[in-house]
């Protein structure tokens, strides 16, 4: 049977990256639509009728929406290449564990550290890199967050270090400086292809995040 | 081999009460352990160290966070009396139905609760919004498990008792049988089965908590 694999996709979202990546992961060919935020398309209302967000993934015409649950639902269709998730449950809920951590605090603390100023951005920043710091603990001196290979928490986090890169030169801060085994790590997982080629180009995200600031009247 | 189970909740967590609820769907012998969450044990500390809070399971020594992470690591470990489905699609949408229970649901029911006058009519309207998509997915089904409590019953089990508290509490219908015929069904259903009814906190001691939560935040929000 034939697969048709469709992927609604807005190219900054970190949500939509982090799906990429799974895919890519375990090698499927699908068609990526990319979607105006400001005009969604039918399709994405129809799919997603609950939230209108994206990423939604449509398999044989069924959608799935929300991150987390689509790149499980990738692993566990397509369990036999390149598994996201660990076979032992222990494992399995540290890592959902920590997936939900990141997607929870990292997103909320991203949204503040560019749309604040002076102590508010401060404090902000001094939060964000508290929770970097955690998860480099977590990492320690694992190649991935998923051990020997890479997983569910890797993919989860990276698309949080391509803003993070925008908002060190937005706000002035450096993770290098502060947390220099997880730019290690990072940069290992950069050279995945699966990684390389979710993630878009610094400067094309940097000019959005510009535009973005522009939208919501931010200096 | 010696299986060690603990649970460290309070008497009202309604994310603790998903974990009692499973353990004992799945007939699986387990420790209680009650705590103050104004004086936290060292042992909850330690458990969970990131967010400091319940509920928490201890598998063998080995502690698990976070109610939803908890309740798929139960049906891993355990798999008599499964809660999730086997089919990917049909897990994939029971996880897309408790996580927008977690994120939509619950808080807009609260928000009709806390909230006074105008405010409260407009989170009437956004509850009943996100309801309505609970009623369609109960269509055909006794439970959204189906024939069986699952896993999203579990996740939003809670709403079948905390809804009733909350009406008593602030004198209002938030659950119309008449415009919510299934959900409602679902809450009768569900509230009376078997396991959920030996377990719900006590009644008098909700109510107690929920006024007092009440007129606090009516005392802060006149006050500002």
């Amino acid at each position: 049977m034939a697969e048709e694999i469709i992927l609604l996709d807005f190219w900054p979202s970190m949500f939509g990256m982090k799906v990429r990546i799974a895919l890519a992961e375990k090698g499927l060919k699908y068609e990526r639509k990319e979607e105006d935020l400001l005009n969604k398309s039918p399709l994405l209302l129809e799919m997603n009728p609950i939230h209108k967000k994206v990423p939604v993934l449509i398999h044989n015409g069924k959608p799935i929406c929300e991150s987390q649950i689509i790149v499980q639902y990738i692993d566990e269709v397509w369990k036999d290449k390149s598994p996201l998730l660990p076979s032992d449950p222990y494992e399995r809920a540290k890592a959902r564990f920590w997936a939900d951590y990141i997607d929870k605090k990292l997103h909320l603390l991203g949204g503040k550290l560019w749309r604040t100023k002076g102590e508010e951005q401060e404090a902000s920043k001094k939060e964000y890199l508290e929770c970097l710091k955690l998860l480099e603990e977590e990492l320690g001196d694992k190649p991935y967050f998923g051990g020997e290979n890479f997983g569910f928490v890797d993919l989860t986090l990276m698309p949080y270090f391509s803003w993070l890169h925008v908002f060190e030169i937005a706000t002035n801060f450096s993770v290098e400086v502060e947390r220099p085994k997880l730019i290690t790590w990072s940069k290992r997982c950069m050279e995945r292809d699966s990684v390389s080629t979710s993630l878009p180009d610094h400067q094309k995200l940097y000019d959005f995040f510009l535009q973005l600031k522009k939208w919501h009247g931010i200096e | 081999m010696g299986e060690e189970v603990k649970l460290f909740r309070t008497w009202s967590s309604r994310f603790a009460l998903r974990i009692v609820w499973a353990l004992k769907i799945k007939g699986i012998e387990y420790e209680t352990v009650f705590e103050d969450l104004s004086n936290k044990s060292p042992l909850l500390l330690q458990y969970n160290p990131v967010h400091k809070k319940v509920p928490i399971l201890v598998h063998n020594g080995r502690p698990i966070a976070e109610s939803l992470v908890i309740l798929e690591y139960i049906d891993e470990t355990w798999k008599q009396a499964p809660l999730l489905p086997e089919d990917p699609y049909e897990r994939a949408m029971a996880r897309f139905w408790a996580k927008f229970g977690d994120d939509k649901v619950l808080t807009s029911i609260w928000s009709v609760f806390i909230k006074q006058g105008k405010e409260q009519e407009e989170a009437l309207v956004a509850a009943m919004e996100n309801l309505k998509f609970l009623e369609e997915e109960m269509k055909g089904k006794k439970f959204f498990g189906g024939e069986r409590i699952g896993y999203v019953d579990l996740a939003l089990g809670c709403l079948a008792n905390l809804i009733s508290v909350f009406e008593e509490t602030i004198g209002l219908k938030i659950v119309d049988e008449e415009k919510l015929p299934l959900f409602y069904s679902w809450m009768q259903n569900f509230a009376e089965a078997p396991i959920i009814r030996d377990n719900w906190p006590p009644r008098d001691k909700m109510l107690v908590k929920f006024q007092a939560l009440l007129d606090a935040a009516i005392a802060s929000s006149s006050s500002s």
